[in-house]
């Protein structure tokens, strides 16, 4: 079987002590909390950090707060809680939703939500054991000197590859890191960029503690995901809309969010704009449908062909939006995700 | 999935009528309960003192000599007991006698990505791992193939230096009758190319392997594969040992599939590194690793011509095959033969031409896999017959009822039916899936498909030639009631054990958990060849039905003596010996066991089974021929997104005539774990690889070797299975039965295709059938164009003349008529070896 290379371990208590830890020890220290993809990447030496640093025992980042200005949810959250929670639902249900479809439940049982955001982007020619990547000479993501999804791009193209990620950022989330110096919220909307490697904004000596959602009164979100089988698969197309609408049906806010088709989740603003002021009907989602999949670019460095992703980001919109309108979606969603369970 | 009964303990009404108290009872397997508490012993569970690990360095390239190694730094790493290199074992071997082709580590030429060059022996295999990295080799890159076609236009550089020519590595080439005079009758033509991807086993264990010296300087091996005597012949060979001195031990499989029948590298390094180091020596391989070993389902090119009268009668068959083999020989010439041999199996076809070309690439070598060479074939014909039913307008259910083949038939190419139940086969699922009103009546976007098939009952000739029989069993009877068996067969899930202890605990009136199973042990039970092509429950079920009734017949006779009564008239049953005629005279089992021991000493019996000779006496007969066959039919509804095209399967019929059913619980596993492999199949399983940018790269890797990207289907993605068994007892099974492993799998693909085709009108030629290939068909069809995705042309390919053979119909005895080696009376290394 494929082993571990060999780490220094620390599990820190509280979260000064672990901000410390990884001031002190620099970038060759990463955080580790479920452990669900990190030390697979390890195994395969994708990542090879010097230091572990376990957030196990920080009680703190298990906490989750339901205050009336919004709530707070601790980064060791795991998957399964989020998914479980029925405080969950209503507003912040795409949330719920995208935590559900993660992996596969023992996964989701040792996943976190910080762990999540955090996660690393993925590729076709990236996601490889040792000897795979060393046969093709590797790649720019890790020990190589050449992209090869794009020959000639200078930069990483790898996959964003969250599933709580776009569902939060429909949400208007933010998230606390805090480093040794200090700390910064920051909108989950700019905690991401356009860069395979240096895909989030996260400087090794921060620490993402917390995510911050304002109250989501009135608010009704869902998140749609493609993947081959229904369970296990990452995202390689994933829908998250969000929308208030006023008691006549009128949207008077709306955030969309296409994720896992390019280095980061994608916000859909226009698509969003387009909605603002008219009703869910059928046209005023198909012209928000067909803004919103301008922006997918997928490359083939995912399951599935890519120009089918790129073709059918159009009707995945649409189911969201659908549904948010009110449609009886249980039939397709069943189709897609083949398990009932789909809050 | 099914309402049927199985909590236990009755026997069903059949069995009742008949007598039987175990067989035909559902039944928790005798290997059940360790299964499920986590006790069985895997390879991998194995660890003993001292234990060494091993690790594997594999070209990193696809096609290369090697000019060099240096290993001097890996063997001076710290913790490294060990480094073998391929002149540590340069004897050639491989499964068949013909394909002599591989070498546990290659010495001068790599062949794919993957192929081991090296072997480290560590402590630890963390360090056994770090000093791959510290052996140097020296390559010099090749052009590669990365398909027939390339195969077929690039002779040059060979892959091997055998086959037929250039990259060619088989041809095969039979007419039975003239199909030209076959076509000449027909009404209709039918042209149809098919491509079938390939796929791979995906077991959920890994191959490991635990070797070590036995403190007398013997070997012993604990492996996970389904065929240790052939292990056992390609150990002796490689290291030049007798025989006698190899103990092989095939471990409890965690599957196979057929990804565990050939003889492995990782299973003589580490029986090398055992013998040098005088130490336990462990590998166990990575999922990538698996994916580098494969024998998976070969790629496979087809076109079908097909001659029909306007009722559907089959007047003339012609079927030609391009075969990726990848980069060695494994069982490849018998999957040629095989991708030919089984057409004529199921519907009657008068004249029939087979061309089949295999070549090698530069990829991890195809083999067998569930259903071997047989399925890609199998698509093509089924899914032609849809097209056929369609243009001449009769039912695709009607259409083969109407052309099934009958019972006991000889075909054209000489293979001898047993029971067929075909027929019964597609109207009991015609009947339970409601298929008349649902055919061509479900609104847009649903549809049915109906598929058939048939496969051996084990195959009828040994890999290697020999008159010796296929299985043997010995029993011993213990004076506490105890018997244990003893035989070569090997548990890879399938319930081999189960088979076993059910024959014998049957004919001796005992439970099954009386029993004792000592199996898959070189040293401990007689020869079975192993857990391949279906051949176990009737092979050494036959051997061991024979074995229990000659212990039988011993006890029979010292309990006959005892109570003074013909021993006819005595019953073994309820763990008890009585008259039949007073049921309160009688001893316990264990007591006729100590009756027969005072009169006869030790008892202790043997029975072996050697399959019937066949009528196919052509060069290629070998392949094909079977004691009996199973017949499936299959019935898949889906529910196609004519927007994106997504399949979505809700529900599967499915009818196997299986002679009887020995126990049905794992009966109806074998099927339902057959249309789960199916469905993956059809919807999207793919080995597939990639070529990086020619001006940049010569890598041609495989695309994703991981369970992870490696689609197969989950349990979430399991549809309802509705099983039906079509019992009537085939008198060559033991107890009527015929194979369950791998038939049912093969109607599954093309039914999923014609029923795609029923639910949105378009043809998708080939598998895996994505959603992307059926949007780009439904695309085709609203452009007005052949609604279509599929493979467009079949490549020119210089053909050897067909060695003619006359059906049986037009006065043939089974011989070509113009095979000019075969003129001289055969010599025994002539004979066509066949698995």
């Amino acid at each position: 079987m494929m082993r571990l290379p060999l780490f220094e371990f620390r599990a820190p208590q509280t979260v000064a002590e672990a901000v410390r830890i990884l001031d002190g020890e620099g970038p060759g220290a990463m955080p580790l909390a479920g452990g669900t993809d990190l030390l697979p990447n390890m195994k395969r030496r994708q990542q090879v950090p010097k230091t572990l640093m376990s957030l196990q025992h920080i009680r703190g980042l298990h906490r989750v707060e339901l205050r009336d200005s919004g709530p707070r949810l601790g980064a060791c959250v795991t998957l399964s809680e989020i998914a479980a929670d029925r405080r969950f639902r209503n507003g912040m249900r795409a949330l719920a939703q995208a935590a559900s479809f993660v992996a596969t439940p023992q996964i989701r049982n040792m996943a976190t939500l910080g762990g999540n955001l955090c996660l690393d982007t993925r590729c076709n020619y990236y996601d490889q054991n040792y000897e795979w990547r060393k046969s093709i000479g590797f790649c720019l993501k890790k020990d190589g000197h050449i992209c090869w999804v794009a020959p000639g791009s200078a930069k990483c193209v790898a996959v964003s590859s969250t599933d709580t990620a776009p569902a939060l950022m429909a949400l208007g989330a933010r998230v606390r890191l805090v480093s040794r110096s200090g700390e910064r919220e920051v909108p989950l909307t700019e905690l991401y960029q356009n860069d395979g490697i240096h895909y989030i904004r996260r400087q090794p000596n921060e620490l993402l503690t917390e995510v911050l959602l304002d109250s989501l009164d009135g608010w009704n979100s869902t998140y749609w995901k493609l993947r081959r089988r229904g369970s296990f698969d990452f995202p390689v197309l994933s829908v998250a809309a969000a929308v208030r609408l006023s008691s006549q049906g009128i949207v008077v806010d709306a955030r969309i969010v296409v994720g896992s088709v390019a280095c980061l989740p994608l916000v859909a603003k226009e698509a969003s704009r387009s909605l603002v002021g008219r009703p869910l009907h059928q046209e005023s989602i198909a012209e928000a449908a067909t803004l919103a999949a301008r922006l997918a670019k997928p490359l083939d460095n995912t399951d599935f062909d890519m120009t089918w992703r790129k073709r059918v980001t159009a009707e995945f919109v649409t189911y969201a939006l659908g549904e948010l309108r009110g449609d009886d979606m249980r039939g397709q969603r069943l189709l897609l995700t083949r398990h009932s369970s789909s809050l | 999935m099914s309402d049927h009964n199985e909590k236990s303990g009755s026997p069903g009404p059949g069995s009742r009528r008949e007598g039987l108290r175990v067989i035909g009872v559902p039944r928790r397997r005798v290997d059940g309960r360790a299964k499920v508490t986590g006790q069985t012993r895997f390879a991998d569970d194995i660890f003993l003192p001292r234990m060494a690990h091993c690790k594997l360095l594999r070209s990193p390239h696809p096609h290369a000599r090697i000019r060099g190694m240096d290993v001097s730094r890996a063997m001076a790493h710290p913790g490294v007991y060990l480094v073998l290199t391929g002149k540590d074992l340069p004897v050639r071997y491989g499964i068949l006698p013909v394909s002599q082709d591989e070498q546990a580590l290659c010495l001068d030429h790599v062949r794919h990505v993957g192929d081991p060059v090296a072997a480290v022996v560590a402590r630890e295999e963390l360090t056994a791992f770090e000093a791959l990295d510290l052996i140097n080799v020296d390559y010099d890159i090749l052009p590669t193939i990365s398909d027939p076609e390339e195969a077929l236009a690039m002779p040059e550089p060979r892959i091997h230096k055998y086959g037929e020519e250039g990259n060619i590595h088989k041809f095969v080439a039979l007419e039975f009758g003239d199909v030209d005079e076959g076509f000449a009758e027909a009404d209709e033509i039918f042209e149809d190319t098919f491509f079938y991807q390939g796929n791979t086993h995906l077991p959920i264990e890994q191959h490991a392997s635990v070797a070590i010296k036995d403190p007398d300087g013997k070997l012993t091996i604990w492996s996970s594969t389904q065929t240790p005597h052939y292990l056992h012949r390609a150990l002796a060979k490689v290291l030049a040992m007798p025989p006698a001195h190899i103990r092989v031990i095939a471990t409890p499989n965690g599957g196979g599939f057929g990804g565990k029948s050939d003889p492995f590298n990782h299973e003589i390094v580490v029986a090398k590194a055992a013998l040098l180091l005088d130490r336990p020596v462990k590998i166990c391989l990575t999922r990538e690793e698996v994916f580098y070993c494969h024998r998976g389902r070969h790629p496979v090119l087809m076109k079908f011509k097909t001659g029909v009268k306007k009722d559907g009668t089959i007047t003339g068959l012609h079927l030609r095959t391009l075969i990726d083999g990848g980069a060695y020989g494994s069982y490849g010439v018998a999957s040629t033969y095989y991708a030919g041999a089984l057409q004529t199996t199921t519907y009657h076809i008068p004249r029939y031409r087979y061309e089949g070309c295999r070549t090698f690439t530069n990829k991890p070598p195809c083999g067998p896999k569930r259903g071997h060479g047989t399925p890609q074939p199998r698509f093509g014909q089924e899914v032609q017959l849809d097209k056929i039913a369609q243009r001449l307008r009769i039912d695709p259910a009607d259409l083969r009822l109407r052309i099934a083949e009958a019972p006991e038939a000889v075909t054209a190419n000489f293979l001898r039916l047993g029971t067929v139940n075909l027929s019964e086969c597609i109207r009991r699922v015609v009947e339970v899936s409601g298929w008349k009103t649902k055919f061509g009546k479900l609104p847009e976007g649903r549809g049915v498909g109906i598929a058939c098939s048939a496969y051996l009952t084990g195959a009828g000739l040994p890999i290697y030639w020999n008159k010796m029989p296929h299985s043997g069993v010995q029993l011993k009877f213990d004076r506490g009631g105890g018997v244990s068996i003893f035989c070569g067969a090997t548990e890879i899930g399938q319930g081999s054990d189960d088979v076993l202890a059910s024959i014998v605990a049957e004919v001796l009136g005992i439970d099954p958990f009386d029993v004792r199973l000592f199996t898959g042990d070189t040293d401990l039970g007689p020869v079975d060849l192993g857990s391949y092509s279906s051949r176990v429950t009737l092979m050494a079920g036959n051997a061991a039905l024979q074995a229990a009734e000659r212990g039988k017949a011993l006890l029979a006779e010292a309990v006959a003596l005892k109570f003074d009564v013909p021993k006819e008239q005595l019953r073994f049953a309820d763990k008890r010996v009585f008259d039949s005629a007073r049921p309160d005279t009688g001893v316990s089992f264990a007591e006729a066991i100590c009756l027969a021991e005072a009169r006869f000493g030790t008892i202790g019996t043997v029975g072996s089974y050697t399959p019937p000779k066949s009528p196919a006496l052509y060069k290629g007969g070998g392949v094909g021929p079977s004691p009996t066959y199973s017949y499936s039919a299959a019935v898949v509804e889906v529910e196609v997104n004519p927007v994106t095209g997504w399949v979505h399967v809700p529900k599967v019929w499915i009818a196997h005539d299986i002679g009887r059913a020995l126990n049905p619980t794992l009966v109806r596993g074998q099927v339902e774990g057959s249309v789960y492999m199916g469905l993956g199949e059809a919807l999207m399983e793919e080995q597939e690889f990639r070529r990086l940018p020619k001006r940049l790269s010569h890598a041609l890797v495989h695309k994703f070797p991981s369970m992870l990207e490696y689609k197969s289907p989950t349990s979430l993605d399991m549809p309802e299975v509705v099983t039906e068994l079509i019992e009537n007892p085939d008198p060559r099974g033991p107890f009527g039965a015929k194979e369950v492993g791998q038939g049912p799998l093969l109607p599954i693909m093309p039914a999923v295709a014609n029923a795609v085709y029923d639910a949105v009108g378009v043809r998708v030629d080939e598998v895996p059938i994505t959603p992307e290939k059926v949007m780009k068909a439904i695309a085709e069809k609203r452009a007005g164009r052949e609604p279509r995705f599929g493979p467009d042309h079949f490549p020119q390919v210089n053909w050897p003349e067909a060695l003619r053979v006359p059906p049986p119909w037009e006065g043939g005895d089974g011989n070509a008529v113009n095979d000019v080696h075969r003129e001289k009376p055969r010599a025994k290394n002539e004979k066509v070896l066949a698995p």
